[in-house]
């Protein structure tokens, strides 16, 4: 495409702005094709192509126009998409760069932007008031979710979710420097170039594309002899050729943190026709900043009259950088209505570009003779002293009626576009997140950062510094005070436009006994009626007007809107603003994407994946896993044709009847050590461990302070002084923490040195009455008689030529083993017992046979039996406390009176009376199951299973006083039917033992 | 994010490094099993847990594993200083309070209007 012949907008002002004619782009907007210059943004491709209606508003549906050319606009909110996947809602056009092939599309509007059949409630806006939805929708309540909420959040609201997966990815990077400067303006630029002499490491960024900010529309300064511009390009560019600072552009400081960390979102491809794919769509960067230099600048503020939204009406600023930026006209007949001295010189900046000013309306009296003479020579009318009290035109505004302040002499102007401006609001978002306080400055009436919490330091306008002679000048001391460095010479600068005066709250026409609408926020629809009504209603709090009439609470943060909101409410309130207080500061400052913040954190990258040294066997026998913490457990290995119960039935019954394989390496294991391991574990656990022999293993309970069950695990005595402990398989973090915890801090002169093992150790279960036999032949060096090896005890040897630490012991009731090899060897060491085993019916089992197979023996497992609120006692292993002994952690807790009372819930078990009825874990118990509702509770399913070797139904459960209730009848009621169960010893299977000790 | 001086490993570092671990100071009785209810109360439920400056334990979990004690104002989240564990309670200075402490009420701006009410009411 050649730039000559395309049209990229009939108010394009040739020979104004800074893009290039010769690069065009193409887009479209609600379907309709339009050309652009590269580096517009949407809005002003719009503009140039006379498009000042983008939206509807949120509740009435009124017409709404682009108002600003910043990241404050409230208005101009526009679904973006790249293609179906990549549509993005809410988008600011003031913000986002042009790209060929953009989709635009206009929101909250139904049929079309220009008719939108919500509007009606434009004409019924009496009937809604603040708070309207609060008081009309109150009852029934089921009418607010089936009925209410979604018709209102239908009608009410901003654009649609996507719906296809993102297939963006984005990154996260740290970054750590001596000062990061925020914001590329005058003053940013000025501190960044200071502090980056000195040779430290420097961060600049900015939120826009191009650095430089009001430098950029200003069409007068001359800097060192230099054009705004022309000086901001010399600056940035000698930045970016020093190795010490890094120039971010496109990147917005949302958030501050304590210690000096802030948080950036850098925008690496939203602005490009065809990203490369390697690219991330934005960059998520931490920063920790020895010094933070705020160079934030201010955001113009609109003026509160009576229908002051009509499209077309906007602020003075914006159509500033409009036209000096890229080269737009905002209108052909625009008037200026301010009580601000920035203005004026848009006017004349407009005037000399051709544009026809019909009136100067300014607020004060009182104005600047330069200015007024300014004005004078390029032939503007200026209205001093007067207001403007309304506006014309549906679509766009069409003209405006003019009054005196002090007078009633109206007159009609006819305008094509009004221009506002209520003087300047110092950024100070950043400081308040920081924790700053701020200060009412009655001269720029605005609150100024005044007590420092974090390191940091606002220049320039954000500091209520409005003269860019002195903001250069602070700039360059705080960077040199930052850096320890000297500020070198800060530059001639001479035109610098004035930024005084201004008006905060509502003017003539929109006051308390006005029926006008004169909005404060555009983006949530609130008028100044709105904000005198909560304080009539009785809402004295700023926080709480804020909330009743959702004044500043959209998308844009208040940013216009805040300070307005409180000066009526102050008014209503009759007290000075300083006194009514200003509304929290909240990161982020303009919404972040959800993808910038989860950054690489999703699939596989959510979480780290915890697999055994088994895992690709288990995958290759088809097991069914389950997520047990971050492990990947093999839950069940179906056989073709084979449901979960089937193959869990046939992995219990084969374990029993011959014998089992399970991978056990996910248990916790942690290494004891050294001449006081063994008060040591007598101070840990419950039991007593003095007369535990070497080789020998126990079932050990840990409690916390307070007597309650926070682990069990099986202890093996591999030496006088060393201990192999294991923990339950979520529990081992915590128990090591806890271990550390008494050893470092309550008993530092202990000699216990405690590692952590669990990933060291493949633990390789074989259980059942074959278990001895299939080992036998590949173990070497330990004689696996009973009388040798009986039950709970320890050997080392090898096993298939690899160190064990074999230990026989069993969670299934049968006679088992788990033999413990080093980790590297645990799959080869598994098919070999397979490959020995299989042929006497060895069958993997998975976590849910484990689970039938533990319950059937009545063995617990802590988090699902136990809850927190149970002792070893309720849990029927109060036998592991050791009576004699004098101090354990829980020895006091245990005594407590509530623990040692007659008549707590205790651990029994459950047998349905129907014995094919599976109990659903969780279910509640009761007495008495034809009370009336509420009915007492008395306790709960624990466990539950279908036992298939019993033939029946099994299950645990917390019940009152269950110890003494032994074949009781309790019920459990269910939604479609009461299920009778008896209580019983939850040991249902070899109540003896024999088959374990065999 | 905090920067917390790890008293072992001798280096500021990221809080993503470290765990709380609640208030420090709290020793446990040598005669646990002696211990009356009251006394029990005390040692395991009762804690200071006030606004302004604590003394706490925090754990270099992710680092070398120590346990050590932090004074750390829980309105500012300055850190005053940080200290081996089981070293004696510091004396704090005045100094080192007030360069804690948070900013003065300069205006009752950022507050709710409510603190100006209540302060005119009592």
């Amino acid at each position: 495409m050649t730039g000559a012949s395309v049209n990229t907008g009939n108010n394009r002002i040739a020979g104004k702005g800074r893009l290039s004619p010769a690069k065009t782009v193409t887009f479209t907007f609600d379907g309709k094709s339009y050309n652009a210059l590269e580096g517009d943004t949407l809005a002003s491709a719009l503009l140039a192509n006379g498009i000042h209606l983008t939206g509807r508003s949120f509740k009435y549906h009124r017409p709404r126009g682009i108002l600003g050319a910043g990241p404050e606009e409230p208005n101009a909110l526009i679904d973006i998409s790249r293609d179906s996947a990549r549509r993005q809602p809410n988008v600011r056009a003031t913000c986002q760069e042009v790209f060929d092939g953009m989709k635009a599309s206009s929101q909250n509007r139904f049929p079309t932007l220009e008719f939108d059949v919500g509007a009606v409630n434009d004409f019924m806006g009496r009937f809604f008031p603040a708070g309207f939805y609060y008081k009309t929708f109150m009852w029934p309540t089921q009418a607010w979710l089936k009925l209410y909420e979604p018709v209102i959040r239908r009608a009410a609201g901003l654009g649609d979710s996507p719906t296809e997966a993102d297939p963006d990815h984005y990154a996260n990077r740290f970054a750590h420097c001596e000062v990061l400067v925020i914001g590329a303006g005058a003053a940013g630029l000025m501190a960044a170039k200071t502090a980056a002499q000195s040779g430290k490491r420097v961060v600049l960024v900015d939120e826009n594309a191009e650095m430089g900010g009001s430098l950029l529309s200003d069409s007068r300064v001359s800097i060192d002899g230099k054009s705004g511009p022309e000086w901001a390009e010399v600056v940035v560019s000698e930045l970016h050729a020093m190795d010490n600072v890094t120039v971010l552009p496109r990147t917005t400081a949302f958030g501050y943190y304590n210690h000096n960390m802030v948080t950036l979102v850098e925008r690496v491809t939203e602005h490009m026709n065809n990203p490369d794919p390697e690219l991330p769509r934005e960059r998520m960067w931490q920063v920790r900043a020895g010094k933070v230099i705020l160079a934030t600048g201010a955001i113009e503020r609109h003026i509160v009259f009576p229908d002051n939204d009509r499209p077309g009406i906007m602020m003075a600023s914006a159509a500033g950088t409009y036209l000096n930026q890229f080269g737009v006209g905002v209108g052909s007949n625009v008037a200026v209505y301010t009580s601000s001295d920035s203005a004026w010189q848009v006017a004349f900046d407009l005037t000399e570009a051709g544009v026809n000013v019909p009136a100067i309306v300014d607020l004060r009296d009182d104005i600047d003779e330069k200015l007024i003479a300014e004005a004078g020579k390029l032939g503007i009318r200026v209205l001093k002293g007067h207001c403007v009290v309304g506006t014309k035109g549906r679509l766009r505004v069409k003209s405006i009626e003019v009054e005196p302040v002090n007078g009633v002499s109206k007159e009609t102007i006819a305008v094509d576009c009004l221009l506002m401006s209520g003087g300047w609001t110092p950024s100070i978002h950043l400081f308040s997140q920081s924790r700053g306080r701020v200060k009412f400055d009655d001269a720029t009436g605005s609150f100024l950062p005044d007590v420092y919490t974090e390191d940091c330091v606002s220049v320039g306008c954000c500091n209520g510094t409005f003269d860019m002679k002195e903001a250069i000048a602070e700039a360059a001391d705080a960077a040199a005070s930052a850096v320890g460095g000297d500020k070198g010479a800060v530059p001639e600068i001479s035109n610098a436009s004035s930024m005084q005066g201004y008006k905060i709250g509502s003017t003539k026409g929109a006051g308390p006994d006005d029926f006008t609408k004169a909005f404060v926020d555009f983006q949530n629809d609130v008028t100044a009626k709105d904000i005198r009504l909560a304080v009539r209603e009785g809402f004295q709090s700023i926080e709480h007007v804020k909330r009743y009439t959702t004044n500043g609470m959209a998308s844009d943060q208040g940013k216009m809107s805040n300070m307005h909101g409180l000066a009526i409410a102050a008014e209503m309130l009759d007290k000075p603003i300083p006194e009514v207080g200003l509304t929290t500061f909240r990161s982020p400052y303009t919404p972040v994407t959800f993808g910038a913040l989860v950054e690489h954190n999703k699939g596989e990258l959510f979480d780290v994946t915890r697999r055994t040294p088994m895992h690709s066997w288990h995958e290759d026998k088809g097991a069914v896993f389950e997520d047990v913490g971050n492990w990947k457990r093999a839950w069940y290995y179906p056989k073709p044709g084979e449901d979960m119960h089937a193959a869990v039935n046939r992995e219990c019954k084969a374990t029993r009847e011959s014998a089992g394989i399970f991978d056990a390496s996910t248990l916790g294991k942690i290494e004891v050590v050294g001449p006081d391991a063994v008060k040591f574990m007598n101070m840990m656990y419950t039991n007593p461990w003095d007369k535990l022999g070497v080789g020998r293993l126990r079932y050990g309970i840990m409690c916390r302070e307070d007597g309650f069950i926070y682990d069990d695990g099986v202890v093996a005595r591999l030496a006088e002084d060393r201990f192999h402990v294991t923990t339950t398989t979520g529990g081992a973090p915590r128990v090591l923490n806890m271990m550390e915890d008494y050893l470092q801090t309550e008993f530092p002169e202990w000699k216990v040195w405690l590692t952590s093992t669990s990933e060291q150790w493949a633990v390789i279960a074989v259980q059942g009455p074959k278990a001895r036999e299939i080992i036998e032949p590949l173990v070497e060096g330990i004689d696996l008689s009973t009388d040798n090896q009986p039950h709970m005890s320890v050997a080392h040897g090898k096993i298939c030529g690899v160190t064990t630490r074999l230990m026989r012991m069993s969670f299934t009731g049968e006679t088992g083993y788990e033999i413990n090899v080093p980790a590297d060897y645990g799959q080869q060491v598994w098919e070999a017992i397979y490959a020995q085993g299989e042929p006497m019916g060895l069958t993997p089992y998975g976590t849910e046979a484990m689970h039938v197979m533990r319950a059937e023996k009545g063995y617990i497992i802590v988090g699902q039996d136990t809850d927190g609120t149970v002792t070893p006692h309720d849990a029927n292993v109060g036998w592991a406390i050791g009576k004699k002994k004098t101090d354990f952690v829980g020895i006091k807790g245990l005594k407590r009176p509530d623990l040692v009372a007659e008549g707590r819930r205790q651990l029994v078990g459950l047998k349905t009376i129907d014995p094919k009825v599976v109990l659903e874990e969780g279910a509640q118990i009761v007495d008495d199951p034809n009370h009336p509702i509420p009915m007492p509770m008395i306790g709960f399913v624990t466990s539950s299973y279908w036992s298939e070797c019993l033939g029946h139904s099994i299950a645990m459960a917390i019940i009152e006083n269950g110890h003494n209730r032994m074949g009781e009848t309790i019920h459990i009621p269910m939604p479609d039917e009461i299920i009778k169960a008896e209580i019983c010893s939850p040991v249902f299977y070899d109540p003896d033992g024999a088959k374990v000790n065999g | 994010m905090l920067l917390i001086y790890c008293p072992y490993c001798e280096e500021y570092l990221p809080e993503i490094e470290f765990h709380c671990e609640g208030e420090a100071h709290i020793e446990r009785p040598a005669n646990m099993a002696e211990l009356s209810d009251e006394e029990f109360e005390k040692f395991f439920f009762i804690r200071e847990n006030q606004k302004g400056i604590v003394f706490e334990r925090w754990r270099h979990i992710h680092g070398c594993g120590r346990f050590f004690n932090v004074v750390r104002h829980s309105v500012s989240d300055k850190i005053i200083m940080t200290y081996k564990a089981g070293e004696p309670r510091p004396e704090l200075t005045d100094e080192q309070i007030a360069a804690a402490l948070p900013p003065a009420k300069s205006t009752p701006a950022n507050e709710a209007v409510w603190t100006v009410d209540k302060e005119k009411a009592q």
